[in-house]
């Protein structure tokens, strides 16, 4: 392959990934900001033990039927309701490995701190003041 | 293993705790933020000034091993007391970040173990969830230069 070819061909690689990387964090934000309002993870709990149609669902809020449309609708767009059809109903259910990712999204944050402590201890284990 | 870092930060908050508990004395827990050779061993980074007092301030840098420095970041020290208490901003430098105000509460357990309770607030929500994507965009990053080295390799 050519030179020329070949840096052509991984530019294309790079932006290749670098659009999936930008989908990834822009799919990310949404989820977050979809279990930020406490109307929504009230759905997501009621939702978690058994699969509930729409009206089922807007019975235990004061909203409107309409309103609570709407968080459905942004809820099921992120993923974290699954949809399961049942004649001519749909019924709404918690998607358990959708909740899981975002609970692991604070993981690698987590994990970074804890390998600077961990290693933060076995420095200061060792520690002989040269004084 | 469960970690012993605990971090709990609320949906829609704009700050975070982080926890941890170490089998060392607090003296020597506190030390290791104090002594500049030690702080850069643990935090990975160059120490470029460490002033331990009220009003002081501290500079960290870090160079790839070609020498470029990928990381940069500052702060000032707002109320510091030994063994105790460290009240400090904390800023990346040439980044999107705004200055973060971090409590830094050292405690003595027992004789031989302390705990560390580091409150940090951010400017805003979205800002403190985009600092704790930080580590897992890195990781794709790091994981997508990998993979063009490799791909990179087979096209030579």
């Amino acid at each position: 392959m050519s030179k020329k070819n070949n840096k052509i061909l991984r530019s294309q690689i790079t932006a290749l990934y670098l659009l999936s990387n930008n989908c990834t964090m822009e799919i990310r934000r949404d989820v977050f900001q979809a279990i930020a309002d406490p109307t929504r993870r009230a759905i997501l709990s009621l939702t978690a033990i058994h699969a509930m149609t729409p009206g089922v669902i807007a019975e235990n809020f004061d909203s409107s039927r309409q309103t609570i449309s709407k968080h459905i609708q942004i809820l099921t767009e992120c993923e974290l309701l699954s949809q399961q059809q049942n004649g001519r109903e749909i019924y709404y259910l918690t998607n358990a490995k959708k909740m899981k990712e975002v609970a692991d999204f604070i993981e690698p944050f987590r994990q970074m701190w804890d390998d600077r402590f961990n290693k933060l201890e076995t420095i200061m284990k060792n520690y002989k003041p040269n004084k | 293993m469960e970690l012993k870092t605990k971090i709990s930060a609320e949906d829609g908050q704009q700050d975070l705790v982080i926890t941890r508990e170490f089998e060392l004395p607090v003296e020597l827990l506190f030390k290791a933020y104090i002594e500049p050779e030690i702080v850069a061993q643990w935090m990975g980074t160059k120490v470029l000034k460490l002033e331990n007092k009220n009003h002081g301030g501290y500079q960290f840098e870090t160079s790839d091993p070609k020498g470029n420095v990928v990381f940069k970041a500052n702060g000032v020290i707002h109320e510091y007391i030994d063994n105790q208490r460290i009240t400090r901003t904390f800023e990346m430098e040439n980044s999107p970040f705004a200055v973060q105000l971090e409590f830094l509460e050292f405690e003595s357990v027992r004789d031989t173990t302390s705990k560390l309770t580091m409150h940090i607030i951010y400017k805003s929500g979205d800002l403190r969830d985009q600092m704790l994507k930080l580590p897992f965009a890195q990781g794709i990053n790091m994981a997508h230069n990998r993979l063009q080295e490799i791909v990179n390799k087979l096209k030579q």
